[in-house]
């Protein structure tokens, strides 16, 4: 509490923290209320109630009946929804360290005075976070596209074909360059905010010790900006593993190679609005849900413990 | 602050003008004469790769602009990353407007209204809950604000599906409310944020002169602090109108009506319909193309026109992280 408003304590409670007074509890609750009513029923009840309904199954004879976990021991178990977490998985190694690297790299070659026209970079680098996923997969699909995409002409151009960026073995990596695409100017925009809070005596310092920007990036900003790159990281666990419009818009230019469990994502969609399968649906949302949060749990308990040491 | 006045044609690093210059301003001081010898070169190098990097990122951008002006005919005979002969922008955003009986239109009137109305809403949700939580104690203060941030954790698509049999079960799919009211209500990271702002942000003893003046708590939360919170506010407002209206599978799910659709799912559709039937309806193409420059351009507009209050923002949102 700051000196100034100590000597008035004793009469009134003396700021809003400080304020134990019923009064002021009861104007707290007041204040959240809303967003925790609304909270309550758009997430807990929704939990709750999906829950509920993941223990039943709809049969020809006799409707829904109660199955206790038998859908998730099919969840654990449906080869389909493995597969589509390992590609997830997979996904996440290979796209996620590449996005992470690159904007880490511009965030701090932002932060150096080093740049010429380092806002007007910085904005398009930033811009297609502006753009919907949907329209994004639309474009490089287009981009990509044997037909009328600027990259097999240029091939063409040369002589050469371009590879098939939508065949079986390039789309997960095609994917992959999308959404690099849509989020590193992100991720950049949320590293660089952080390095602009980071105070500058620090810099200061290392500068009077001879220390050149590469090397204060190296030993000063990034061990600074860690917390804020275990954030991203995190969110970026949850943005893999929940991939869906990307591969649900490339699955209309290639249908065979983009099956309906694609990711686990897609699985789960098309359990439910294809297959009418809305009990297991909700089982394969929650073991999805249970996968997301136990990784980004992992993680931040693994770069918690290194950090330590 | 001498950099905030030296520099006018920056008015988007606000940060600089709340912060004593550092080496990242130093490039200011350089062009002030009082250049320091080590920091003084800026690097060629760095600014070339860091443009080509800026190309990667503005090519597909580029390239949808240069298609939407194109004809079908064009689209497929012409080099896709240079302008044909033949400017066919117009007829392409007319017919974008009015195919199917105008419904594009219909879809960008809803993506307007399912964005703004969810941003508004959430934005004045989590105001007053992080000012609640960041300046008042009671019972489960923390216990409450820790659970909301641990749904953070929670993946929105497999939120969705249960939003989804809750609100078939009580009637509200297939309505706007389907889309604005989970979109306002789950966004942890808003209150998160709001919270950490109001607590830098708002001094006590602010609160406390305009309780002294007679005022009542919300009004001095409406009148006082208001302004102190603008830059959060602008930054949550953006990020949640960014994230209704790239939105794509909850209203997928949740709407059956083309009428209520939004750009995001009418886009897919009318690609769908361009793909399934192969040549058959490549007319389709050139409004998905045009389509899509047309969707982008509401947010690119709102992050220009707020930027210098995001930028302020976030750099002061995560001062405490």
């Amino acid at each position: 509490m700051s000196a100034d408003t100590a000597p008035r304590a004793a009469a009134a409670p003396r700021t809003a923290k400080g304020g134990k007074g019923p009064r002021y509890a009861r104007t707290g609750y007041l204040f959240v209320a809303p967003f925790m009513v609304a909270f309550t029923a758009m997430f807990l009840v929704p939990l709750a109630y999906a829950a509920w309904f993941s223990l039943f199954r709809e049969q020809m004879i006799g409707g829904n009946v109660f199955v206790g976990l038998d859908n998730y021991t099919r969840a654990f178990t449906d080869p389909r929804l493995i597969q589509g977490l390992g590609r997830v998985g997979l996904f996440f190694l290979i796209q996620v360290p590449l996005m992470m690297a690159l904007a880490l790299f511009f965030a701090l070659a932002l932060d150096t005075a080093l740049l010429r026209l380092s806002r007007t970079i910085r904005l398009a680098i930033f811009m297609p976070y502006a753009v919907p996923s949907v329209v994004a997969a639309l474009m490089w699909g287009f981009l990509y596209g044997p037909d009328f995409g600027p990259l097999a002409q240029l091939a063409e151009r040369i002589g050469a074909t371009a590879p098939d960026f939508l065949g079986a073995d390039l789309m997960l990596g095609s994917i992959a360059n999308i959404v690099t695409w849509e989020f590193t100017g992100y991720n950049m925009i949320l590293l660089y905010a952080a390095l602009r809070a980071i105070p500058t005596e620090l810099y200061e310092a290392a500068s009077v010790d001879g220390a050149g920007p590469w090397r204060t990036a190296w030993s000063i900003k990034i061990p600074l900006l860690r917390p804020a790159i275990v954030l991203c990281m995190v969110f970026s666990v949850i943005g893999s593993f929940q991939l869906f419009n990307e591969p649900s818009i490339m699955r209309t230019l290639a249908p065979n190679v983009i099956v309906a469990d694609y990711t686990p994502n897609l699985y789960a969609y098309n359990l439910a609005f294809v297959g009418q399968e809305y009990n297991y649906a909700a089982a394969v949302s929650f073991v999805l849900g249970f996968v997301i949060m136990a990784g980004s749990y992992v993680f931040m308990l693994a770069t918690n413990r290194r950090s330590r040491s | 602050m001498s950099a905030a006045i030296a520099n006018p044609e920056a008015p988007d690093e606000p940060a600089a003008a709340a912060q004593p210059p550092r080496e990242g301003e130093g490039r200011r001081e350089v062009r002030g004469g009082r250049g320091r010898k080590r920091r003084s070169k800026r690097s060629t190098l760095l600014t070339v790769g860091m443009l080509a990097a800026a190309a990667y990122f503005l090519l597909p951008l580029f390239w949808l602009v240069v298609a939407s002006t194109k004809s079908t005919g064009d689209l497929f005979s012409t080099f896709g990353l240079w302008f044909a002969g033949h400017n066919n922008l117009f007829t392409n955003l007319g017919n974008t407007f009015t195919q199917d009986g105008g419904a594009f239109t219909v879809w960008f009137g809803n993506s307007l209204l399912y964005a703004v109305a969810s941003a508004v809403g959430g934005t004045f949700l989590a105001a007053l809950g992080g000012y609640g939580f960041a300046k008042y104690r009671f019972r489960g203060n923390q216990a409450m604000f820790m659970g909301v941030l641990g749904a953070m954790a929670v993946p929105a698509t497999a939120l969705a599906i249960p939003i989804y049999l809750l609100f078939s079960q009580i009637g509200l799919t297939d309505t706007p409310w389907a889309i604005i009211l989970p979109s306002m209500a789950i966004h942890p990271f808003g209150l998160y944020f709001m919270r950490v702002y109001t607590d830098s942000a708002v001094p006590d003893s602010l609160i406390e002169s305009g309780r002294i003046d007679g005022a009542g708590d919300f009004r001095i939360f409406f009148q006082v602090t208001g302004r102190l919170l603008t830059p959060a506010l602008a930054t949550v407002f953006l990020f949640m109108l960014v994230s209704t209206w790239n939105n794509y599978f909850l209203p997928l799910i949740m709407l059956n009506d083309p009428d209520l659709y939004p750009v995001t799912v009418g886009l897919a559709n009318w690609q769908g319909q361009a793909s399934s039937s192969g040549g058959a309806s490549g007319d389709y193409v050139p409004l998905v193309i045009t389509g899509s420059l047309v969707s982008i351009f509401p947010l690119i507009i709102a992050f220009l026109f707020l930027q210098r209050y995001w930028t302020t923002g976030l750099v002061s949102g995560s001062v405490k992280q």
